[in-house]
């Protein structure tokens, strides 16, 4: 037995010893960090989605003053001028690489429920798949250009009635068939219906385009492409680099989350901080006299504080794994909720990365600290004389 | 006899008991608070009228109606009055100052929305000046506006700087009324689309009906979504409870985390209790054994555990409904471009009581069969 600190096993049996209260306080503790996790992970995965919809090299041209694609509008002679700027990046084949987007939403209901959410449909260029690599279809096949056709994300095929392959959906005064389902890594994209542009601007007997995305040859450009198209007197536009344009468009939900998630943890914690506390005053009461043994046998008050306060870390840390491994299960569903900005519905999962689980253990740990520091201290106090008395 | 051993136990550990109280407390008033949140959102559903139907594009609300349809659906029969409204989306100031802005047709609008009270002079202002507008009680307050005022709005959906004088401010009939939204006139609207947006003039993004027999709802609601079958623009026609909800069913996802959330934070509290309790009844399995000896049934144990568990689990619970108030009242000031009516419900408050009395019952649950059934002699043998 080495005289430097109280050894550790003592600290673990006595965690042990007393199962019942250490399984509650263990408990509370691991609902806390469950929480805590979980809702680190949704806004998490909230960015996810909307920063992996955007390119780092594409940029979204919108008509200046509206916040969302929907809002906008961009007349054709515009859209030409956009597409005919020298930043633009050419294909293999030496086409430019833009799209002329037309967004507008329609009102699906959902399979489970039946009730209405809307839905992004996005009407593209031949060139829309070119500019989003991270878009490739699953099943099916891609929507011929002039045809009725249209191609699912994968969140909207299984959420919603009539967007799985060969269902067909209604808007328009037309039957639309979906021929395929594509997958977009978890990005925004999952939560859209895409079509040829040109059909859906008849259909919606629309003649402007709501946004134009073009791939920048070289994105370090993109301040010059900018004040070109802003200064321009013929256009009325604005244009932010794609990954920019997503992260503002959930600006408002993901501040929400990370709101309402930093109010939940202070609760929580408070709650569960305030158990430990209880729990290791209890540990302190209880166990009197063995820390006058203890301080007997040689070891110092700076030993016994750091005993109880390893026996408090301990304690908060078992609940701790336990609550992010329980959160870690989470990683197994979607959410879906609307985006407030956009008023569409977008689907993002709960996204657990090594940060998080640092961060969660770490609230534990802190947790541990702060309820056993006081009882740590009342046992450090404590003297040899009236402690051993107590027996 | 009862009461004073339950009431010196109380206080026998006086750290451990504030401890727990404070828990309580803050359980109880996280609950409260969390409700209250999902009962904002509810807000606009609760503050409808049955006899109101809305009827809008059936393919989204972004779409609009062309306004030749207000007649038609005027023609019905049933159908007592018939007003439109567009959202109008304009920016005062920068986006945080966030409320809802409608373009409405003035005089039938507010026949339509008797709750939104407006003395007779401000609304013969209001109805005088083309680009008049009339504001809520707490959206004037929030900015300040008084009557005469100027204000402009930055318009996202049509774009330009709009500016517009307040000749009103209404108040809400009820608790519930909304008393944050901003009103103008739709001519006002319409005569700067036909010019600037002609695409888009005579364009409406919905129609409210006001109709005579709430029983009547589903069939007038038929009755005008028939009337636009096959036409370029069909109708989706529902009550006003109904449109409200389909807003917050697109937000559901966000309402059950919290539901969820707010019964977790019961649960956590039930460990800390639960472990005081345990804790509690372990240290005084000897005292438990004396009483028994002494001729006191288990029963006269089970009560006492009980009732020390729920005296602090009722006070805990008391103290937190009583901050409830002052914290809904902070938290709600914060959140009034979220959520402009932000009110405690009466269930609110039961449920926060019924939560503390079921929380102290169950800690007491397990601590208090054991103490109760402790064997006089193990019992007191511990302490020789």
């Amino acid at each position: 037995m080495s005289l430097t600190g109280v050894p550790f096993p003592y600290v673990a049996r006595n965690l042990v010893t007393r199962r019942m209260t250490t399984l509650l306080t263990a408990g509370g503790m691991a609902l806390v960090v469950f929480v805590f996790a979980t809702v680190l992970m949704l806004s998490e995965g909230l960015r996810a989605a909307l920063v992996q919809s955007g390119a780092p090299d594409n940029a979204v041209v919108i008509r200046r003053g509206a916040q969302t694609e929907v809002q906008s509008g961009i007349e054709r002679a515009q859209a030409a001028i956009i597409e005919s700027q020298p930043e633009v990046a050419f294909d293999a084949a030496g086409r430019r690489l833009v799209s002329k987007e037309v967004v507008v939403l329609i009102s699906l209901r959902k399979r489970e429920s039946g009730g209405p959410a809307n839905v992004t449909i996005r009407g593209v260029g031949p060139q829309g798949l070119a500019l989003r690599p991270q878009v490739r279809l699953t099943a099916g096949r891609m929507f011929r250009p002039g045809a009725s056709e249209i191609i699912a994300g994968s969140s909207v095929a299984r959420r919603f009635q009539g967007a799985g392959i060969n269902e067909t959906v209604r808007f328009g005064q037309r039957e639309w068939r979906v021929v395929g389902i594509f997958e977009a890594g978890g990005s925004a994209f999952d939560s859209e219906i895409w079509g040829d542009g040109e059909q859906l601007m008849q259909a919606f007997r629309r003649p402007v385009y709501s946004s134009v995305v073009v791939k920048l040859a070289d994105p370090t450009r993109f301040a010059a492409f900018r004040t070109r198209l802003e200064t321009d007197p013929r256009l009325t536009v604005e244009s932010k680099p794609e990954t920019r344009f997503y992260a503002d468009q959930s600006e408002v939900l993901a501040r929400f989350i990370e709101i309402l998630g930093l109010a939940l943890a202070v609760i929580f914690s408070l709650g569960a901080t305030i158990g430990a506390m209880i729990t290791m005053y209890a540990a302190v009461a209880n166990r009197i006299t063995e820390i006058g043994t203890l301080r007997a046998l040689g070891f110092t008050r700076r030993h016994v504080l750091i005993a109880f306060l390893a026996e408090s870390l301990l304690l908060a840390l078992s609940g701790g794994v336990v609550g992010v491994v329980a959160a870690a299960f989470m990683q197994f569903f979607t959410l879906s909720t609307m985006n407030w900005q956009t008023f569409s519905e977008v689907a993002f999962g709960f996204r657990l990365t090594p940060g998080i689980v640092l961060a969660s253990l770490g609230f534990a740990a802190l947790m541990g600290v702060v309820g056993g520091f006081l009882p740590a201290l009342r046992a450090a106090r404590l003297s040899i004389v009236a402690a051993l008395r107590a027996a | 006899m009862l009461f004073r051993l339950i009431l010196k136990n109380v206080f026998r550990h006086r750290l451990r008991t504030a401890l727990t109280l404070l828990g309580v407390t803050i359980a109880v008033l996280a609950f409260g608070l969390l409700q209250t949140v999902v009962g904002a959102w509810y807000a606009g559903a609760e503050a409808t009228s049955r006899t109101r139907l809305v009827t809008r594009n059936a393919i989204s609300l972004v779409f609009p109606l062309p306004l030749s349809y207000q007649q038609k659906i005027r023609a019905i029969p049933g159908v007592t009055q018939v007003s439109h409204s567009n959202w109008f989306g304009g920016i005062y100031g920068s986006e945080r100052n966030f409320f809802p802005q409608f373009a409405v047709e003035a005089e039938s609008y507010f026949r339509l929305y008797p709750e939104f009270r407006l003395s007779g002079e401000e609304m013969q202002a209001f109805l005088r000046d083309r680009q008049g507008a009339v504001v809520g009680r707490k959206l004037a307050q929030r900015f300040g506006w008084k009557m005469g005022d100027i204000v402009t709005l930055r318009g996202t959906i049509w774009p330009g700087t709009w500016r517009f004088v307040i000749r009103g401010i209404y108040r809400g009939a009820e608790a519930t009324t909304d008393e944050g939204l901003f009103f103008f006139h739709w001519d006002y609207l319409n005569e700067v689309a036909k010019r600037q947006y002609p695409r888009r003039a005579n364009t409406v993004g919905v129609f409210i009906v006001g109709i005579s027999d709430a029983g009547r709802a589903a069939a007038l609601s038929s009755a005008v979504d028939e009337l636009f079958r096959n036409s370029l623009a069909e109708t989706r026609t529902e009550t006003e409870k109904a449109f409200q909800l389909s807003f917050v069913s697109m937000t559901e996802a966000i309402l059950l985390a919290i539901q969820v959330v707010s019964y977790v934070v019961i649960l956590i509290i039930l460990a800390v209790m639960a472990n005081t309790m345990a804790m509690t009844a372990r240290e005084r399995l000897a005292e438990y054994a004396t009483l028994k000896a002494l001729g006191f049934g288990p029963d006269f144990v089970r009560l006492l555990v009980y009732g020390e568990s729920l005296a602090i689990a009722t006070l805990g619970g008391a103290l937190g409904i009583a901050l409830t108030f002052p914290a809904a009242y902070a938290f709600g000031g914060q959140l009034a471009s979220l959520f402009p009516v932000f009110r405690i419900q009466p269930a609110t408050l039961w449920l926060q009581a019924a939560a503390a009395i079921a929380v102290g019952v169950a800690a007491a649950a397990v601590p208090a069969e054991k103490g109760a059934r402790v064997n006089i002699v193990a019992g007191l043998r511990s302490i020789a």
